[in-house]
């Protein structure tokens, strides 16, 4: 699904450099990255999804080389493969559950909006245990709440791919549990795979494999 | 598109009290200077027409403004008194005819306009409901008075008393409404109309008696024997004028005394008009004969004086409001740089948040220029009341 070769990156100033000589993630795994922070677990998501590009080196999802792909293409490519769910939720406070949900389809022609996919929303949002809050606004749910309604957001264009950053980062212990299991769930109904940022040690054992990222600065990473 | 309204939309409204505040801004803009346009061209409309068909005005000398505010449009100050010797004057001349005007009182904050029938057909004002005023006591109201006080004929209306603390003076008068008058989109429809009689009973100057022998209300009565009645000084809180006591109404002196506030003069032709203000242009003259046309325009100059200075400082605020608006935008999208790195996550392009942002844009501008508009629209409609309560009373 994920194989990237020779990569590298780095910003046009500063120190940070990232250099990965070989990756790749299986169709279907479900793979954690763990690693310090500024170790570029962030940037790696970025740069599958297509939100920033290499300064070097192959980079292909799915087949197609993401890193040859114009401004638009990486666009397109995004919204039709890769469901992103943030840290921080990310949610709209503006809106409500249920158009939060389905924002994704409101600011892109690449996914188009009718009645199946307002019902898939509702459905999935049931799922997640949401499907009561539907018409709350963002502001007015409680941590675990948003996480759920992030992760609907990200699953309602059925990605191949998802990629998650600490998505358990702000719950309480109980929540990081629900919410993995819910977005294990997900995927495994969706057939995606799932590439995970974490800090949560405890959450490792559950994924299919664990990757440390100390390992491409040089870092001991026993 | 649809789509960026919705979201807008969503944002404004979520926003409410900066989404407020801006519209309240923007109105405003708008708002301010139209209406003002509007306000000033129905007050220099309304102030032409009623000056330009008043060819002439005599009155006692000092402020012509004070004199044709009071006689055309009846305006609160009063200018000082002259006497029906005026009158009398013009008429001898055989230059025109003259009609008495003596508006000094109030009822119920309407102009009292104590005249003659002359006046009524000189203004081309007719009654639509009841009949003329007849005898003393009687009145005919503006169709604006008689819908905003619920007057109609065979109705009474108590004139105001001019001073709260001097119960000796003018003592308020108990008139029936004998009519109500068509609809002349003038100052006289929110006008009173008394003869000059009653106005001088208001006044003071013409009063009746009551006779005390026949008195009924035990209170009244101090002390009654047989050959001697004695009445109390019970106070009265308004007089009002009978069939049983009009007859014991009368005036003391000469009337050629008696006060009115001006004289219209309605010259027969051009050359008489001329001719009559010749006959007041002696330096030991004590009254001035004014053409309203010309007191108006003259007042209108400063008005529009002051419009252009108000302009320029609309202008300025309204510069001023623009370029904060822009910087509450700039900010706004800055704020928002989190959400827009997020929403560019999702999949959105650079042009669609361009749009987003250009969609809230276009609702707050759109929902400003429908306010402003619907405000310019009522004062448009009340323009003609607005100006007369703002600029003329």
């Amino acid at each position: 699904m994920i194989h990237i070769e020779s990569l590298i990156f780095h910003y046009p100033s500063g120190e940070f450099r990232l250099e990965i000589p070989a990756f790749t993630v299986a169709r279907g795994e479900k793979m954690a990255v763990i690693g310090p922070s500024g170790s570029g677990k962030t940037t790696l998501l970025n740069l599958i999804s297509g939100i920033m590009t290499p300064v070097k080196g192959t980079l292909n999802v799915d087949n197609i080389k993401v890193n040859e792909l114009g401004d638009t293409e990486r666009r397109v490519f995004r919204i039709s493969n890769i469901g992103f769910v943030f840290q921080d939720f990310e949610l709209l406070d503006y809106l409500n559950v249920l158009d939060n949900i389905l924002h994704p389809y409101r600011i892109t022609s690449a996914l188009k909006m009718d009645r199946v996919v307002k019902q898939r929303a509702m459905a999935l949002a049931k799922e997640m245990g949401i499907g009561d809050k539907l018409r709350r606004m963002a502001n007015k749910l409680s941590q675990g709440e948003k996480q759920r309604a992030a992760i609907c957001r990200a699953l309602l264009p059925q990605p191949k791919l998802i990629l998650a950053d600490e998505a358990t980062g702000n719950l309480d212990p109980d929540n990081k549990v629900l919410i993995l299991d819910s977005l294990f769930r997900a995927v495994e109904e969706q057939d995606a795979t799932l590439l995970a940022v974490t800090h949560d040690h405890e959450l490792l054992k559950r994924f299919d494999r664990v990757v440390d990222f100390r390992k491409f600065q040089g870092m001991d990473a026993s | 598109m649809i789509d960026s309204l919705y979201i807008a939309w969503k944002y404004i409204r979520f926003n409410k009290a900066r989404t407020v505040t801006l519209i309240a801004c923007i109105t405003l803009i708008g708002f301010l200077p139209v209406s003002l346009e509007l306000l000033l061209d129905e007050s220099e409309q309304q102030l032409m027409s009623r000056a330009a068909t008043t060819p002439l005005v005599v009155g006692a000398k000092g402020s012509s403004l004070d004199l044709v505010m009071n006689t055309l449009y009846f305006g609160d100050e009063v200018p000082e008194l002259i006497t029906m010797a005026a009158s009398d004057r013009v008429m001898q001349t055989d230059l025109a005819l003259p009609i008495p005007v003596y508006v000094r009182f109030r009822a119920r904050g309407h102009p009292i306009v104590g005249t003659t029938l002359d006046y009524f057909e000189f203004r081309g004002l007719k009654v639509a409901e009841g009949q003329q005023m007849a005898v003393l006591g009687d009145c005919v109201v503006g169709a604006g008075a008689a819908e905003k006080l619920r007057l109609k004929p065979g109705d009474e209306l108590v004139s105001s008393p001019e001073n709260m603390f001097d119960l000796a003076g003018i003592y308020p008068l108990k008139m029936k409404v004998t009519g109500v008058l068509k609809k002349s989109h003038t100052p006289d429809d929110l006008a009173v109309f008394v003869d000059l009689k009653t106005a001088w009973v208001i006044q003071g100057l013409g009063h009746g008696h009551q006779d005390v022998t026949v008195l009924k209300d035990p209170t009244l009565v101090l002390k009654r024997t047989e050959d001697n009645v004695a009445a109390t000084a019970k106070l009265y809180h308004y007089m009002e004028i009978t069939d049983e006591n009009i007859n014991s109404f009368h005036f003391h002196g000469h009337m050629t005394g008696y006060p009115v506030t001006a004289v219209i003069a309605a010259p027969y032709d051009a050359k008489s008009g001329t001719i009559l203000q010749g006959r007041y242009l002696s330096k030991e003259e004590r009254h001035q004969i004014v053409e309203p046309e010309e007191v108006i325009d003259g007042l209108l100059q400063n008005i529009f004086r002051i419009k252009n200075v108000l302009d320029a400082v609309i202008s300025v605020v309204a510069l001023a409001t623009v370029m904060a608006i822009i910087l509450v935008f700039a900010l706004s999208i800055r704020l928002r740089q989190r959400e827009m790195e997020t929403v560019f996550k999702l999949g959105c392009s650079r042009m669609t948040m361009a749009r987003l942002v250009a969609s809230e844009i276009l609702l707050i501008v759109v929902a400003s220029g429908l306010l402003c508009t619907g405000m310019v629209l009522l004062v448009d409609q009340f323009s003609n009341d607005l100006v007369r309560t703002l600029f003329i009373r």
